[in-house]
């Protein structure tokens, strides 16, 4: 543990599903509750049953409980209910939280302290689905989401120099200062970003997919988006033509149960977003359960690569900041709401109940680990903040391929920058 | 009639805006205390707007953003077939423009949408089309993509294409637009020319609390579909005394805020107050400025830019929207075509890059009062 905890940049090692949870899947069975799941017969309970001791997901041998049942839409059967997990695995996505909540919280006290400037949209709360998400896919899926997207970023692999960095608009950044919070990248771990206009995600991970077919590759694009989202008709658009398409693309939408101020009941007529369409099959999540999410991700991504089609997966989650960092997230949700969450769900309490009930470390163990979290991404904070600024030339570079010698024209025709 | 500047200028901000280094106040949404070394407690409108009348109309120091309310308030009292609606207008916006009208008017005239922009407009233009004045509001302009086709290809054409059988003259859509100081490449643009280009609507712009209160309420009431861009920098910092009561102000006529005899500047918005400056400092090397404020880009006042133009004999255009395709590229072509043997320098446009509007890189991006004051000079000296 200690010699993975001591790192120059700090980032989450999502590589992790990769080797271990991937392995289980198959074809698990449907459980719980949803209204919209066709029920079996009781004569095919015991046979279902005798099914359920074999099919089960994650090498290890601890057993999660599953808090809450998932929900079944236009599906026969579901994710595994059977997860099991080890110690190293606990142990990671205990870290890996860990480390997104202190990012968070390290960027609440830079923004509040004008080092971060713009518009800052915090994770903290949600942390399950990125660790739970990652712990299904690899580095050769894509990933896309909307502006809320550092947990994204660091579930992806980006470090907490890079993100402390773009936030800070510094050169060291991942889109070199110049994208700012909404706008986290990296290429080479397939994540193709934070997308400002809420709703675009939809249409483009459905083109990320359909590019991942028409290339035969065994992987699935995954279009983050939200509750406040989900009324967009781009969204619709995008799914009919990856269900027309048998596209690999999982709909992954992050309900957090408010688009920015607006209640999701308030919004939609139907606050659900999994059932939407007759023709797209949908799963519920406990979004605050990193198990439950990793679960279904397994089962959604199997069943994409499977040729089967689009699927969305709806988790249901909560973000304890605001919408923004303008926001005091206080006007529209009571102050019990927020608290209740964090006492009830809160997703690393979670795990760190697992942890101390199966003994595997001790209290004092994890809150010196906190510690030592919370030291090193104030580390990467400072270091970011030392970093320099973009060079000048960069306000004109990448506007488009190629555009050496691109002939930018400023205020007055006479002022032409041409670039070098 | 002379206008003569009688107001303290919001000297802090707008400096601020040239000067990369200085910490920029900003305004929060939502938010009632401004962060940040800059803190504007009665600072007075830097664009100074006419009189509408003469004497003893009473009046009332507000900002922009209660100067709307109080003009979409004059609107939905004085029309019972007036609605309001949007993202989160229902306990006032993000930038309080609807403050209170739910509590007065009721939530069934003033109602939130679910996040749906082409949505919004598209049912907006259905409203208008059976005679109500339906006021929509899009969060902020740089959301209005969606509904841009709502726009032009159905507000736009509706009256044309049913023979003068419908119209949508009752629309009018808000939004807020421009830089922030902080706001990056979506809450900062400017798409004011996209829409300039569309024979059938109109584009109003104001400059400040006063301009804002009339020219949304002639917006409104205009038969005509109308976008409203509101410069969301001046919701709070512009501050003016804003005759109470129900006045208009007319469309399609630009007004000249200070005169002058040397170069003619046009602008619109928050640039004005920019541009404001460039005239003060360009006064005290003796250039005499004549600023005029088009208030109405489409259709624009081309009678009064021309007797400008025909008086001073130099032109220059500015605005935050970057130059290529800008708003001041129409006006230039069309004051050449008809001021042409008068010039005596090629017009110049002070604008924004050619570049998605930046963040970091802001404060280089835009067109300030130094860039403009060097473009004065060097047409009048050409």
């Amino acid at each position: 543990m200690g010699s993975r905890v001591v790192q120059s940049s700090v980032r989450l090692a999502s590589a992790l599903g990769r080797g271990l949870g991937g392995g289980g899947g198959g074809v698990a069975v449907a459980r719980g509750g949803g209204g919209t799941d066709r029920r079996r017969g009781l004569a095919s309970e015991a046979a279902q049953q005798r099914r359920d001791s074999e099919k089960r997901v994650g090498s290890g041998d601890i057993r999660v409980d599953l808090l809450n049942p998932f929900e079944l839409h236009r599906l026969h059967d579901g994710p595994a209910t059977d997860v099991f997990t080890s110690k190293e695995e606990l142990m990671q996505m205990y870290m890996d939280m860990t480390v997104l909540r202190r990012m968070e919280l390290a960027a609440d006290m830079l923004f509040k302290s004008q080092q971060i400037r713009g518009f800052c949209h915090l994770y903290d709360g949600q942390e399950a689905i990125s660790v739970g998400m990652e712990a299904a896919l690899t580095y050769e899926d894509s990933v896309l989401t909307a502006y809320r997207d550092h947990g994204i970023f660091l579930g992806r692999g980006g470090t907490t120099f890079e993100a402390f960095s773009e936030l800070m608009g510094k050169k060291t950044g991942c889109a070199i200062g110049k994208g700012g919070s909404m706008h986290l990248y990296k290429r080479e771990n397939n994540y193709y970003g934070g997308w400002g206009i809420v709703g675009t995600s939809g249409p483009l991970g459905t083109g990320l997919a359909f590019a991942l077919k028409y290339q035969k590759k065994p992987n699935v694009a995954v279009a983050i988006y939200g509750d406040g989202a989900a009324n967009q008709g781009q969204l619709y658009e995008a799914q009919n033509c990856a269900a027309l398409w048998d596209l690999p693309v999982i709909y992954l939408v992050e309900n957090n149960h408010y688009g920015m101020g607006t209640a999701e009941w308030r919004a939609s007529k139907k606050a659900t977003f999994f059932d939407r369409l007759s023709y797209i099959p949908g799963i519920k999540v406990d979004g605050m359960d990193a198990f439950s999410v990793k679960a279904a991700m397994l089962f959604a991504k199997e069943h994409c690569v499977a040729g089967k089609g689009p699927i969305v997966v709806e988790c249901d989650t909560y973000r304890y900041h605001g919408h923004s960092m303008s926001d005091p997230g206080s006007t529209y949700r009571s102050r019990d709401e927020v608290q209740g969450f964090r006492k009830e769900r809160d997703p690393i309490e979670r795990i760190r109940n697992i942890i101390l009930k199966e003994e595997l470390s001790t209290a004092e163990e994890l809150k010196k680990l906190d510690k030592q979290v919370r030291r090193e991404v104030e580390e990467e904070a400072a270091k970011a903040r030392e970093a320099p600024q973009p060079e000048e030339h960069e306000l004109f570079s990448n506007i488009y391929r190629l555009d050496t010698g691109l002939v930018t024209y400023g205020c007055d025709r006479k002022d032409t920058i041409k670039l070098p | 009639m002379r206008i003569s500047i009688t107001r303290a200028l919001s000297i802090l901000q707008r400096c601020a805006r040239d000067c990369p280094q200085q910490q920029h106040s900003s305004p929060s949404v939502g938010n009632s205390t401004l962060s940040g070394a800059v803190r504007l407690l009665s600072s007075q409108a830097l664009a100074t707007s006419k009189e509408p009348e003469a004497g003893n109309v009473p009046k009332k120091s507000l900002n922009l953003f209660s100067a709307i309310n109080q003009a979409l308030h004059i609107a939905l009292e004085t029309d019972p077939r007036s609605y309001i609606f949007g993202e989160d207008v229902n306990f006032g916006g993000v930038f309080r423009c609807t403050t209170n009208l739910a509590d007065t008017f009721g939530k069934h005239r003033v109602f939130n949408t679910p996040l749906c922009e082409q949505g919004i407009v598209g049912f907006a233009i259905g409203l208008a089309a059976m005679d109500n004045r339906a006021i929509a509001e899009i969060q902020f302009a740089d959301y209005i993509y969606p509904a841009f086709d709502q726009i032009v290809n159905e507000a736009a054409k509706f009256r044309y294409r049913s023979g003068n059988q419908f119209n949508c003259g009752g629309l009018t859509i808000r939004a807020p637009y421009g830089a922030v100081g902080h706001g990056g490449h979506y809450h900062s643009q400017s798409p004011e020319s996209f829409f300039c280009h569309v024979p059938g609507i109109k584009v109003v712009i104001p400059r400040s609390p006063a301009q804002a209160k009339g020219l949304l309420l002639s917006s409104i009431r205009d038969p005509n579909p109308v976008v409203f861009f509101e410069p969301k920098w001046l919701y709070r910092q512009s501050v003016e005394d804003v005759p109470e009561g129900d006045y208009m102000l007319p469309l399609s006529k630009a007004e000249v805020m200070r005169e002058g005899t040397d170069i003619t500047l046009v602008g619109w918005g928050a640039q004005l107050s920019v541009m404001e400056q460039a005239c003060i400092d360009a006064s005290k090397e003796g250039i005499s400025c004549e600023l005029i404020d088009l208030r109405t880009l489409i259709p624009w006042d081309r009678e009064t830019v021309e007797a400008s133009v025909n008086k001073t004999g130099r032109l220059l255009v500015s605005h935050e929207a970057p130059v290529t395709g800008g708003f001041g590229a129409e006006i230039s072509a069309s004051i050449v075509e008809r001021c042409f043997l008068r010039l005596e320098a090629p017009v110049a446009r002070v604008c924004g890059y050619d570049t998605p509007f930046p963040l970091v890189f802001e404060p280089f991006y835009m067109p300030t009062k130094n860039k403009i004051l060097d473009a004065i000079k060097t047409s009048v000296s050409y």
